[in-house]
Protein backbone atom coordinates (compact mmCIF):
# COMPACT_ATOMS: atom_id res chain seq x y z
CA UNK A 1 0.00 0.00 0.00
CA UNK A 2 1.41 3.39 -1.01
CA UNK A 3 1.65 6.63 0.94
CA UNK A 4 -0.44 9.78 0.86
CA UNK A 5 1.21 13.16 0.45
CA UNK A 6 0.90 13.81 4.21
CA UNK A 7 2.49 10.43 4.96
CA UNK A 8 5.26 11.19 2.44
CA UNK A 9 6.17 14.48 4.10
CA UNK A 10 6.04 13.12 7.64
CA UNK A 11 7.97 9.97 6.62
CA UNK A 12 10.63 12.12 4.99
CA UNK A 13 10.97 14.16 8.17
CA UNK A 14 10.95 11.13 10.45
CA UNK A 15 13.56 9.33 8.34
CA UNK A 16 11.38 6.22 8.24
CA UNK A 17 8.05 5.16 6.82
CA UNK A 18 5.22 6.73 8.81
CA UNK A 19 1.63 5.60 8.45
CA UNK A 20 -1.67 7.20 9.43
CA UNK A 21 -2.37 6.78 13.11
CA UNK A 22 1.25 6.76 14.34
CA UNK A 23 2.52 9.39 16.74
CA UNK A 24 5.72 11.09 15.62
CA UNK A 25 8.02 13.80 16.86
CA UNK A 26 9.56 15.62 13.88
CA UNK A 27 11.66 18.70 13.14
CA UNK A 28 9.82 21.73 11.84
CA UNK A 29 11.16 24.01 9.12
CA UNK A 30 9.36 27.17 10.10
CA UNK A 31 7.46 28.38 13.17
CA UNK A 32 5.09 31.26 12.50
CA UNK A 33 3.85 33.44 15.36
CA UNK A 34 1.19 36.13 15.04
CA UNK A 35 0.89 39.27 17.15
CA UNK A 36 -2.31 38.24 18.91
CA UNK A 37 -0.67 35.35 20.74
CA UNK A 38 2.91 36.63 20.92
CA UNK A 39 2.50 37.50 24.61
CA UNK A 40 1.41 33.94 25.43
CA UNK A 41 4.30 32.65 23.29
CA UNK A 42 6.85 34.75 25.19
CA UNK A 43 5.41 33.81 28.63
CA UNK A 44 5.63 30.11 27.77
CA UNK A 45 9.23 30.38 26.58
CA UNK A 46 10.06 32.28 29.78
CA UNK A 47 8.40 29.52 31.83
CA UNK A 48 10.54 26.94 30.02
CA UNK A 49 13.62 29.12 30.44
CA UNK A 50 14.15 28.71 26.70
CA UNK A 51 14.77 30.76 23.59
CA UNK A 52 14.19 29.61 19.99
CA UNK A 53 16.55 26.76 19.18
CA UNK A 54 16.87 27.82 15.54
CA UNK A 55 16.18 31.59 15.41
CA UNK A 56 16.20 31.58 11.60
CA UNK A 57 13.27 29.17 11.62
CA UNK A 58 10.97 31.53 13.55
CA UNK A 59 8.96 34.43 12.10
CA UNK A 60 6.66 36.82 13.92
CA UNK A 61 4.06 38.71 11.92
CA UNK A 62 2.22 41.77 13.22
CA UNK A 63 -1.01 41.44 11.27
CA UNK A 64 -4.04 40.58 13.42
CA UNK A 65 -4.47 44.14 14.69
CA UNK A 66 -2.19 46.27 12.58
CA UNK A 67 -1.69 49.11 13.20
CA UNK A 68 -2.44 48.88 16.93
CA UNK A 69 -6.05 49.69 17.82
CA UNK A 70 -5.55 50.46 21.50
CA UNK A 71 -2.95 50.76 24.24
CA UNK A 72 -2.92 47.04 25.16
CA UNK A 73 -2.19 46.08 21.57
CA UNK A 74 0.41 48.81 21.20
CA UNK A 75 2.23 47.49 24.29
CA UNK A 76 2.06 43.90 23.03
CA UNK A 77 3.45 44.90 19.64
CA UNK A 78 6.24 46.94 21.24
CA UNK A 79 7.24 43.83 23.16
CA UNK A 80 7.34 41.85 19.88
CA UNK A 81 9.76 44.31 18.28
CA UNK A 82 12.02 44.40 21.33
CA UNK A 83 11.97 40.63 21.78
CA UNK A 84 12.66 40.04 18.08
CA UNK A 85 15.60 42.41 18.18
CA UNK A 86 16.99 40.83 21.34
CA UNK A 87 16.80 37.24 20.09
CA UNK A 88 17.56 37.83 16.42
CA UNK A 89 14.06 36.79 15.31
CA UNK A 90 12.53 38.00 12.05
CA UNK A 91 9.60 40.37 12.66
CA UNK A 92 7.30 41.47 9.84
CA UNK A 93 5.90 44.73 11.11
CA UNK A 94 2.67 46.69 10.60
CA UNK A 95 1.69 46.92 6.96
CA UNK A 96 3.70 44.00 5.61
CA UNK A 97 0.54 41.90 5.43
CA UNK A 98 -1.34 38.79 6.57
CA UNK A 99 1.02 36.14 7.98
CA UNK A 100 0.28 33.38 5.45
CA UNK A 101 0.59 35.66 2.44
CA UNK A 102 3.82 37.14 3.81
CA UNK A 103 5.46 33.77 4.51
CA UNK A 104 4.66 32.52 1.02
CA UNK A 105 5.92 35.74 -0.59
CA UNK A 106 9.12 35.57 1.47
CA UNK A 107 9.82 31.94 0.51
CA UNK A 108 9.36 30.83 4.12
CA UNK A 109 7.07 27.99 3.06
CA UNK A 110 8.63 25.55 0.61
CA UNK A 111 7.49 22.27 -0.95
CA UNK A 112 8.02 19.38 1.48
CA UNK A 113 8.50 21.64 4.52
CA UNK A 114 6.65 21.44 7.80
CA UNK A 115 5.37 24.87 8.80
CA UNK A 116 3.52 25.29 12.09
CA UNK A 117 1.69 28.53 12.73
CA UNK A 118 -0.20 30.06 15.63
CA UNK A 119 -3.14 30.63 13.31
CA UNK A 120 -5.59 27.99 12.19
CA UNK A 121 -5.35 29.04 8.53
CA UNK A 122 -1.75 27.80 8.43
CA UNK A 123 -3.18 25.07 6.20
CA UNK A 124 -2.67 27.70 3.46
CA UNK A 125 0.98 26.62 3.05
CA UNK A 126 -0.30 23.40 1.50
CA UNK A 127 -0.75 25.43 -1.70
CA UNK A 128 3.00 25.17 -2.31
CA UNK A 129 3.24 21.56 -1.08
CA UNK A 130 4.21 22.37 2.52
CA UNK A 131 2.62 20.56 5.45
CA UNK A 132 1.17 23.65 7.13
CA UNK A 133 -0.88 23.38 10.28
CA UNK A 134 -2.27 25.63 12.97
CA UNK A 135 -1.54 25.22 16.67
CA UNK A 136 -2.00 27.00 19.99
CA UNK A 137 0.56 29.08 21.84
CA UNK A 138 1.94 26.16 23.90
CA UNK A 139 2.61 23.96 20.88
CA UNK A 140 4.13 26.90 19.04
CA UNK A 141 6.38 27.81 21.98
CA UNK A 142 7.51 24.18 22.31
CA UNK A 143 8.18 24.01 18.56
CA UNK A 144 10.32 27.15 18.78
CA UNK A 145 12.15 25.98 21.90
CA UNK A 146 12.84 22.43 20.73
CA UNK A 147 12.80 22.83 16.95
CA UNK A 148 10.34 19.93 16.93
CA UNK A 149 6.70 19.07 17.44
CA UNK A 150 4.53 15.99 17.82
CA UNK A 151 1.99 14.82 15.30
CA UNK A 152 -0.43 12.01 14.91
CA UNK A 153 0.11 11.08 11.26
CA UNK A 154 -3.25 11.99 9.73
CA UNK A 155 -5.51 9.95 7.54
CA UNK A 156 -6.28 11.70 4.26
CA UNK A 157 -9.36 12.70 2.31
CA UNK A 158 -8.69 13.01 -1.42
CA UNK A 159 -10.44 15.90 -3.16
CA UNK A 160 -10.06 15.97 -6.93
CA UNK A 161 -10.95 19.12 -8.83
CA UNK A 162 -11.35 18.54 -12.57
CA UNK A 163 -11.81 20.85 -15.53
CA UNK A 164 -11.89 24.63 -15.74
CA UNK A 165 -13.93 27.19 -13.86
CA UNK A 166 -16.65 28.87 -15.93
CA UNK A 167 -16.24 32.63 -16.43
CA UNK A 168 -17.29 34.45 -13.27
CA UNK A 169 -16.74 31.46 -11.01
CA UNK A 170 -13.65 31.50 -8.82
CA UNK A 171 -11.43 29.34 -6.64
CA UNK A 172 -13.40 30.68 -3.64
CA UNK A 173 -16.59 29.16 -5.04
CA UNK A 174 -14.74 25.87 -5.56
CA UNK A 175 -13.36 26.01 -2.01
CA UNK A 176 -16.81 26.70 -0.52
CA UNK A 177 -18.23 23.80 -2.52
CA UNK A 178 -15.48 21.59 -1.06
CA UNK A 179 -16.38 22.66 2.49
CA UNK A 180 -20.07 22.05 1.80
CA UNK A 181 -19.36 18.52 0.58
CA UNK A 182 -16.94 17.67 3.40
CA UNK A 183 -18.93 19.52 6.13
CA UNK A 184 -17.38 21.41 9.07
CA UNK A 185 -16.17 18.19 10.70
CA UNK A 186 -15.70 15.95 7.66
CA UNK A 187 -11.91 16.18 7.69
CA UNK A 188 -11.27 16.53 11.42
CA UNK A 189 -7.82 15.16 12.37
CA UNK A 190 -7.19 14.49 8.67
CA UNK A 191 -5.24 15.92 5.78
CA UNK A 192 -7.20 17.05 2.74
CA UNK A 193 -5.14 16.08 -0.29
CA UNK A 194 -6.11 18.19 -3.29
CA UNK A 195 -5.56 16.92 -6.83
CA UNK A 196 -5.98 19.33 -9.75
CA UNK A 197 -6.61 17.51 -13.04
CA UNK A 198 -7.93 17.93 -16.60
CA UNK A 199 -7.33 21.69 -16.77
CA UNK A 200 -7.58 22.46 -13.05
CA UNK A 201 -3.78 22.32 -12.79
CA UNK A 202 -3.82 25.78 -14.36
CA UNK A 203 -5.01 27.24 -11.03
CA UNK A 204 -2.45 29.80 -9.82
CA UNK A 205 -0.53 29.74 -6.56
CA UNK A 206 -2.93 32.31 -5.17
CA UNK A 207 -5.97 30.24 -6.13
CA UNK A 208 -4.39 27.16 -4.57
CA UNK A 209 -3.88 29.19 -1.40
CA UNK A 210 -7.63 29.89 -1.32
CA UNK A 211 -8.36 26.15 -1.59
CA UNK A 212 -5.79 25.10 1.03
CA UNK A 213 -6.86 27.96 3.34
CA UNK A 214 -10.45 26.76 3.56
CA UNK A 215 -9.62 23.10 4.24
CA UNK A 216 -9.42 23.97 7.96
CA UNK A 217 -13.10 24.89 7.79
CA UNK A 218 -13.71 21.18 7.20
CA UNK A 219 -11.62 20.48 10.30
CA UNK A 220 -8.44 19.54 8.42
CA UNK A 221 -5.02 19.39 10.01
CA UNK A 222 -3.42 20.17 6.64
CA UNK A 223 -4.63 20.93 3.12
CA UNK A 224 -2.04 19.68 0.69
CA UNK A 225 -2.28 20.56 -2.98
CA UNK A 226 -0.32 18.06 -5.09
CA UNK A 227 2.31 20.25 -6.83
CA UNK A 228 1.59 20.92 -10.50
CA UNK A 229 1.32 23.80 -12.97
CA UNK A 230 2.68 27.12 -11.73
CA UNK A 231 4.12 25.57 -8.56
CA UNK A 232 6.58 23.52 -10.64
CA UNK A 233 7.86 26.75 -12.22
CA UNK A 234 8.03 28.75 -8.99
CA UNK A 235 9.63 26.13 -6.72
CA UNK A 236 12.13 23.31 -6.69
CA UNK A 237 9.75 20.46 -5.91
CA UNK A 238 11.52 17.38 -4.48
CA UNK A 239 11.15 14.15 -6.49
CA UNK A 240 9.53 12.34 -3.57
CA UNK A 241 6.80 14.94 -3.04
CA UNK A 242 3.94 13.05 -4.68
CA UNK A 243 1.31 10.72 -3.28
CA UNK A 244 1.63 7.11 -4.43
CA UNK A 245 -1.06 5.99 -6.89
CA UNK A 246 -2.10 3.22 -4.48
CA UNK A 247 -2.23 5.44 -1.39
CA UNK A 248 -5.15 4.78 0.94
CA UNK A 249 -7.80 7.46 1.53
CA UNK A 250 -10.62 7.60 4.05
CA UNK A 251 -12.85 9.19 1.46
CA UNK A 252 -12.59 10.46 -2.11
CA UNK A 253 -14.55 13.44 -3.41
CA UNK A 254 -14.72 14.74 -7.00
CA UNK A 255 -15.63 18.29 -7.96
CA UNK A 256 -16.14 19.22 -11.61
CA UNK A 257 -15.14 22.88 -11.78
CA UNK A 258 -16.99 23.43 -15.06
CA UNK A 259 -20.36 22.80 -13.38
CA UNK A 260 -19.91 25.28 -10.51
CA UNK A 261 -21.76 28.55 -10.00
CA UNK A 262 -21.05 31.38 -7.52
CA UNK A 263 -21.49 30.28 -3.92
CA UNK A 264 -22.14 32.01 -0.63
CA UNK A 265 -21.71 30.70 2.89
CA UNK A 266 -24.62 31.75 5.09
CA UNK A 267 -24.43 32.55 8.86
CA UNK A 268 -23.37 31.13 11.20
CA UNK A 269 -21.49 28.14 9.80
CA UNK A 270 -18.93 28.02 6.99
CA UNK A 271 -20.32 24.75 5.63
CA UNK A 272 -23.77 26.31 5.25
CA UNK A 273 -23.04 26.93 1.56
CA UNK A 274 -25.72 27.94 -0.94
CA UNK A 275 -25.95 29.23 -4.49
CA UNK A 276 -26.01 33.02 -4.62
CA UNK A 277 -29.46 32.82 -6.19
CA UNK A 278 -30.86 31.54 -2.87
CA UNK A 279 -29.88 34.68 -0.93
CA UNK A 280 -29.92 37.24 -3.74
CA UNK A 281 -31.49 40.48 -2.57
CA UNK A 282 -30.31 40.32 1.04
CA UNK A 283 -29.56 43.94 2.01
CA UNK A 284 -25.90 44.63 2.96
CA UNK A 285 -24.28 47.32 5.12
CA UNK A 286 -20.63 46.46 4.61
CA UNK A 287 -18.54 44.60 2.06
CA UNK A 288 -15.05 43.44 2.98
CA UNK A 289 -12.58 42.27 0.35
CA UNK A 290 -9.30 40.96 1.74
CA UNK A 291 -7.75 38.39 4.16
CA UNK A 292 -5.54 35.33 3.74
CA UNK A 293 -8.41 33.74 1.82
CA UNK A 294 -9.00 36.40 -0.84
CA UNK A 295 -6.79 39.47 -0.47
CA UNK A 296 -4.35 38.72 -3.27
CA UNK A 297 -3.77 40.69 -6.46
CA UNK A 298 -5.99 38.42 -8.55
CA UNK A 299 -8.79 39.00 -6.01
CA UNK A 300 -8.41 42.79 -6.13
CA UNK A 301 -8.33 42.67 -9.93
CA UNK A 302 -11.49 40.54 -10.02
CA UNK A 303 -13.23 43.08 -7.78
CA UNK A 304 -11.95 45.99 -9.89
CA UNK A 305 -13.25 44.36 -13.06
CA UNK A 306 -16.75 44.36 -11.54
CA UNK A 307 -16.42 47.86 -10.05
CA UNK A 308 -14.97 49.59 -13.12
CA UNK A 309 -17.20 52.50 -14.09
CA UNK A 310 -19.59 51.78 -11.22
CA UNK A 311 -20.16 53.18 -7.73
CA UNK A 312 -20.76 51.56 -4.39
CA UNK A 313 -24.45 51.86 -3.42
CA UNK A 314 -25.31 54.70 -1.01
CA UNK A 315 -25.22 53.49 2.58
CA UNK A 316 -22.84 50.63 1.85
CA UNK A 317 -19.23 50.64 3.06
CA UNK A 318 -16.73 48.86 0.82
CA UNK A 319 -13.48 47.99 2.60
CA UNK A 320 -10.60 46.62 0.57
CA UNK A 321 -7.60 45.39 2.53
CA UNK A 322 -4.77 43.92 0.44
CA UNK A 323 -3.24 40.77 1.90
CA UNK A 324 0.26 42.24 1.75
CA UNK A 325 2.33 45.29 0.93
CA UNK A 326 3.42 43.52 -2.25
CA UNK A 327 -0.21 43.09 -3.30
CA UNK A 328 -0.91 46.76 -2.52
CA UNK A 329 2.09 47.84 -4.58
CA UNK A 330 1.04 45.73 -7.55
CA UNK A 331 -2.50 47.09 -7.30
CA UNK A 332 -1.10 50.63 -7.30
CA UNK A 333 1.13 49.92 -10.27
CA UNK A 334 -1.44 48.32 -12.56
CA UNK A 335 -4.31 50.74 -11.90
CA UNK A 336 -6.45 48.36 -9.86
CA UNK A 337 -6.23 50.66 -6.86
CA UNK A 338 -7.49 53.67 -8.80
CA UNK A 339 -10.48 51.71 -10.08
CA UNK A 340 -11.33 50.62 -6.53
CA UNK A 341 -10.99 54.18 -5.19
CA UNK A 342 -13.11 55.64 -7.99
CA UNK A 343 -15.85 53.15 -7.17
CA UNK A 344 -15.82 54.40 -3.56
CA UNK A 345 -13.75 51.75 -1.80
CA UNK A 346 -11.89 52.49 1.43
CA UNK A 347 -8.39 50.97 1.41
CA UNK A 348 -6.98 49.58 4.67
CA UNK A 349 -3.49 48.71 5.87
CA UNK A 350 -2.40 45.25 4.62
CA UNK A 351 -3.20 42.75 7.38
CA UNK A 352 -6.18 40.82 8.72
CA UNK A 353 -8.48 43.85 8.90
CA UNK A 354 -11.88 43.29 10.57
CA UNK A 355 -11.92 39.51 9.92
CA UNK A 356 -12.01 38.70 13.64
CA UNK A 357 -13.91 41.79 14.75
CA UNK A 358 -11.19 43.77 16.46
CA UNK A 359 -10.84 46.92 14.38
CA UNK A 360 -11.11 48.55 10.95
CA UNK A 361 -14.72 47.58 10.21
CA UNK A 362 -16.42 46.04 13.26
CA UNK A 363 -20.11 45.31 12.66
CA UNK A 364 -22.92 46.98 14.66
CA UNK A 365 -25.97 45.04 15.91
CA UNK A 366 -28.14 43.81 13.06
CA UNK A 367 -25.66 44.71 10.33
CA UNK A 368 -24.97 42.48 7.35
CA UNK A 369 -21.56 42.04 5.76
CA UNK A 370 -20.51 40.24 2.61
CA UNK A 371 -16.92 39.20 3.20
CA UNK A 372 -14.28 37.37 1.18
CA UNK A 373 -12.85 35.99 4.43
CA UNK A 374 -13.17 32.48 5.85
CA UNK A 375 -15.44 32.51 8.90
CA UNK A 376 -19.02 33.63 9.43
CA UNK A 377 -19.34 32.52 13.05
CA UNK A 378 -21.75 34.26 15.42
CA UNK A 379 -20.23 37.55 16.60
CA UNK A 380 -17.02 36.98 14.65
CA UNK A 381 -16.83 40.52 13.24
CA UNK A 382 -18.56 42.39 16.05
CA UNK A 383 -22.13 42.28 17.37
CA UNK A 384 -23.42 38.78 18.13
CA UNK A 385 -26.39 39.23 15.81
CA UNK A 386 -24.46 40.78 12.92
CA UNK A 387 -24.45 38.52 9.87
CA UNK A 388 -21.47 37.57 7.70
CA UNK A 389 -21.97 36.06 4.24
CA UNK A 390 -18.79 34.58 2.77
CA UNK A 391 -18.33 34.93 -0.96
CA UNK A 392 -15.83 35.53 -3.77
CA UNK A 393 -14.37 38.97 -4.53
CA UNK A 394 -16.63 39.20 -7.62
CA UNK A 395 -19.81 38.55 -5.66
CA UNK A 396 -18.60 40.86 -2.88
CA UNK A 397 -17.93 43.68 -5.35
CA UNK A 398 -21.26 43.18 -7.12
CA UNK A 399 -23.07 43.21 -3.77
CA UNK A 400 -21.37 46.51 -2.87
CA UNK A 401 -22.71 48.08 -6.06
CA UNK A 402 -26.20 46.61 -5.78
CA UNK A 403 -26.55 47.22 -2.04
CA UNK A 404 -27.76 43.67 -1.66
CA UNK A 405 -26.28 40.23 -2.32
CA UNK A 406 -25.84 39.90 -6.08
CA UNK A 407 -23.57 38.56 -8.80
CA UNK A 408 -21.89 40.79 -11.40
CA UNK A 409 -24.33 39.40 -13.95
CA UNK A 410 -27.24 40.77 -11.87
CA UNK A 411 -25.81 44.30 -12.19
CA UNK A 412 -26.46 44.39 -15.93
CA UNK A 413 -30.19 44.22 -15.30
CA UNK A 414 -30.20 47.01 -12.70
CA UNK A 415 -31.83 50.25 -13.84
CA UNK A 416 -29.12 52.79 -14.62
CA UNK A 417 -29.84 55.04 -11.60
CA UNK A 418 -29.90 52.02 -9.30
CA UNK A 419 -26.58 50.77 -10.69
CA UNK A 420 -25.07 54.20 -9.99
CA UNK A 421 -23.23 53.94 -13.31
CA UNK B 1 -21.10 20.22 44.08
CA UNK B 2 -19.76 20.85 40.54
CA UNK B 3 -22.43 21.72 37.98
CA UNK B 4 -22.72 20.91 34.31
CA UNK B 5 -22.67 23.70 31.75
CA UNK B 6 -24.06 22.16 28.59
CA UNK B 7 -23.54 23.59 25.13
CA UNK B 8 -24.67 22.48 21.66
CA UNK B 9 -22.80 20.97 18.70
CA UNK B 10 -20.24 23.07 16.77
CA UNK B 11 -19.33 25.50 19.54
CA UNK B 12 -16.39 27.41 18.08
CA UNK B 13 -13.54 29.24 19.77
CA UNK B 14 -15.14 32.59 18.84
CA UNK B 15 -18.09 31.45 20.99
CA UNK B 16 -15.76 30.45 23.85
CA UNK B 17 -13.80 33.68 23.70
CA UNK B 18 -14.72 36.32 21.09
CA UNK B 19 -11.68 37.72 19.26
CA UNK B 20 -12.25 41.24 20.48
CA UNK B 21 -11.63 40.06 24.06
CA UNK B 22 -8.26 38.43 23.32
CA UNK B 23 -5.68 38.98 26.08
CA UNK B 24 -3.74 41.35 23.89
CA UNK B 25 -6.87 43.43 23.33
CA UNK B 26 -8.13 43.67 26.93
CA UNK B 27 -5.11 42.66 29.01
CA UNK B 28 -3.67 39.32 30.11
CA UNK B 29 -5.25 39.75 33.57
CA UNK B 30 -8.92 39.95 32.61
CA UNK B 31 -9.62 38.26 29.26
CA UNK B 32 -11.14 35.21 30.98
CA UNK B 33 -14.03 37.32 32.30
CA UNK B 34 -15.32 37.40 28.69
CA UNK B 35 -15.64 33.62 28.28
CA UNK B 36 -18.88 32.88 26.38
CA UNK B 37 -19.63 36.65 26.41
CA UNK B 38 -21.97 36.36 23.42
CA UNK B 39 -23.51 32.97 24.07
CA UNK B 40 -23.96 32.94 27.88
CA UNK B 41 -22.97 36.29 29.34
CA UNK B 42 -23.63 35.06 32.89
CA UNK B 43 -21.13 32.20 32.54
CA UNK B 44 -17.92 33.81 33.76
CA UNK B 45 -19.64 35.21 36.87
CA UNK B 46 -21.52 32.06 37.84
CA UNK B 47 -19.06 29.30 36.94
CA UNK B 48 -17.27 27.70 39.90
CA UNK B 49 -13.88 25.93 39.95
CA UNK B 50 -14.38 22.25 39.20
CA UNK B 51 -17.54 22.74 37.12
CA UNK B 52 -17.78 20.54 34.03
CA UNK B 53 -18.29 21.84 30.49
CA UNK B 54 -20.22 19.59 28.15
CA UNK B 55 -20.21 20.05 24.38
CA UNK B 56 -21.81 18.23 21.47
CA UNK B 57 -19.98 17.38 18.25
CA UNK B 58 -16.93 19.18 16.83
CA UNK B 59 -16.21 21.11 20.01
CA UNK B 60 -13.88 24.07 19.69
CA UNK B 61 -13.74 24.37 15.93
CA UNK B 62 -12.26 27.46 14.33
CA UNK B 63 -9.46 29.70 15.49
CA UNK B 64 -6.34 28.18 17.08
CA UNK B 65 -6.55 30.75 19.91
CA UNK B 66 -5.29 28.90 22.97
CA UNK B 67 -6.54 31.77 25.12
CA UNK B 68 -10.07 30.39 24.61
CA UNK B 69 -9.41 27.20 26.65
CA UNK B 70 -6.95 29.20 28.77
CA UNK B 71 -9.87 31.43 29.84
CA UNK B 72 -11.71 28.26 30.93
CA UNK B 73 -8.65 27.12 32.87
CA UNK B 74 -8.44 30.48 34.64
CA UNK B 75 -12.07 30.01 35.64
CA UNK B 76 -11.19 26.66 37.21
CA UNK B 77 -12.33 24.21 34.54
CA UNK B 78 -10.33 20.96 34.78
CA UNK B 79 -12.30 18.72 32.45
CA UNK B 80 -14.65 18.90 29.49
CA UNK B 81 -16.80 16.20 27.94
CA UNK B 82 -17.73 16.31 24.25
CA UNK B 83 -19.10 14.01 21.58
CA UNK B 84 -16.09 14.96 19.43
CA UNK B 85 -13.43 17.66 19.21
CA UNK B 86 -11.87 19.87 16.57
CA UNK B 87 -8.18 19.01 16.56
CA UNK B 88 -6.47 22.26 17.53
CA UNK B 89 -8.85 22.71 20.48
CA UNK B 90 -8.16 19.13 21.58
CA UNK B 91 -4.38 19.74 21.52
CA UNK B 92 -4.79 23.04 23.34
CA UNK B 93 -6.86 21.43 26.11
CA UNK B 94 -4.23 18.76 26.66
CA UNK B 95 -1.42 21.29 26.51
CA UNK B 96 -3.11 23.32 29.22
CA UNK B 97 -3.84 20.28 31.37
CA UNK B 98 -7.62 20.29 30.89
CA UNK B 99 -8.83 16.71 30.36
CA UNK B 100 -10.85 16.25 27.16
CA UNK B 101 -13.20 13.31 27.74
CA UNK B 102 -15.14 11.99 24.78
CA UNK B 103 -18.52 10.27 25.03
CA UNK B 104 -21.74 10.43 23.00
CA UNK B 105 -23.67 8.62 25.71
CA UNK B 106 -22.63 10.80 28.63
CA UNK B 107 -23.17 14.02 26.69
CA UNK B 108 -26.68 12.87 25.76
CA UNK B 109 -27.41 11.87 29.35
CA UNK B 110 -26.29 15.12 30.99
CA UNK B 111 -28.47 18.21 31.27
CA UNK B 112 -27.44 21.80 31.81
CA UNK B 113 -27.39 22.55 35.53
CA UNK B 114 -26.95 18.92 36.62
CA UNK B 115 -24.92 18.47 39.79
CA UNK B 116 -22.21 15.86 39.29
CA UNK B 117 -18.98 14.50 40.67
CA UNK B 118 -16.12 13.58 38.36
CA UNK B 119 -13.06 11.55 39.26
CA UNK B 120 -10.58 13.02 36.78
CA UNK B 121 -8.06 10.17 36.83
CA UNK B 122 -10.47 7.26 36.76
CA UNK B 123 -12.99 8.98 34.48
CA UNK B 124 -15.91 8.06 36.76
CA UNK B 125 -18.79 10.52 36.64
CA UNK B 126 -21.60 10.38 39.20
CA UNK B 127 -24.98 12.09 39.10
CA UNK B 128 -26.85 11.11 42.24
CA UNK B 129 -27.09 7.33 42.16
CA UNK B 130 -26.10 7.13 38.50
CA UNK B 131 -22.55 6.22 37.51
CA UNK B 132 -20.97 6.76 34.09
CA UNK B 133 -17.55 5.47 33.05
CA UNK B 134 -15.59 7.79 30.74
CA UNK B 135 -12.66 6.50 28.71
CA UNK B 136 -9.40 7.99 30.03
CA UNK B 137 -7.23 9.95 27.58
CA UNK B 138 -4.59 8.05 25.49
CA UNK B 139 -1.19 7.30 27.15
CA UNK B 140 0.75 10.04 25.35
CA UNK B 141 -1.63 12.65 26.72
CA UNK B 142 -1.93 11.02 30.12
CA UNK B 143 1.84 11.20 30.54
CA UNK B 144 1.76 14.92 29.83
CA UNK B 145 -1.26 15.45 32.07
CA UNK B 146 0.50 13.69 34.95
CA UNK B 147 3.05 16.52 35.00
CA UNK B 148 0.24 19.10 34.80
CA UNK B 149 0.48 20.00 31.13
CA UNK B 150 2.65 19.35 28.07
CA UNK B 151 4.59 22.49 28.91
CA UNK B 152 5.32 21.17 32.40
CA UNK B 153 6.31 17.79 30.96
CA UNK B 154 8.77 19.35 28.53
CA UNK B 155 10.15 21.65 31.22
CA UNK B 156 10.81 18.68 33.50
CA UNK B 157 12.02 16.08 30.97
CA UNK B 158 13.44 18.21 28.14
CA UNK B 159 11.60 16.03 25.60
CA UNK B 160 8.11 15.09 24.46
CA UNK B 161 6.28 12.11 26.03
CA UNK B 162 7.28 8.84 24.37
CA UNK B 163 10.27 10.43 22.65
Amino acid sequence: MGLTLAEKILSHKAGREARAGELLVVEVDQVMVVDSIAGSFFRRLEYLGATPRYPERVSIVIDHVAPAANLEVAKAQKEIREWGHKHGIRVFDVGRGVCHQVLVEEGLAQPGWIVVGSDSHSTTYGAVGAFGTGMGATDIALAAASGRTWFRVPESVKVTFRGRLPRGVTAKDAALEMVRLLTAEGATYMAVEIHLLDGAESLSRGERMTLANLTVEAGAKAGLVVPSGEILQLYRVPDWLYPDPDARYVREVEIDLSTLSPRVSVPFYVDNVHEVAEVRGKRVDQVFIGTCTNGRIEDLRAAAEVLKGRKVAPGVRLLVIPASSQVLEEAARDGTLLTLLQAGATIGTPGCGPCMGRHMGVLAPGEVCVSTSNRNFRGRMGAPDAEIYLASPRVAAASAVAGYIATPEDLASLPQEEAHA
Amino acid sequence: MPRVWKFSDHINTDDILPGKYAPFMVGEDRFHTFAFAHLRPEFSKEVRPGDILVFGRNAGLGSSREYAPEALKRLGIRAVIAKSYARIFFRNLVNLGIIPFESEEVVDALEDGDEVELDLEGGVLRRGEERFQLRPPPPFLLEALKEGSLLDYYKKHGRFPGE
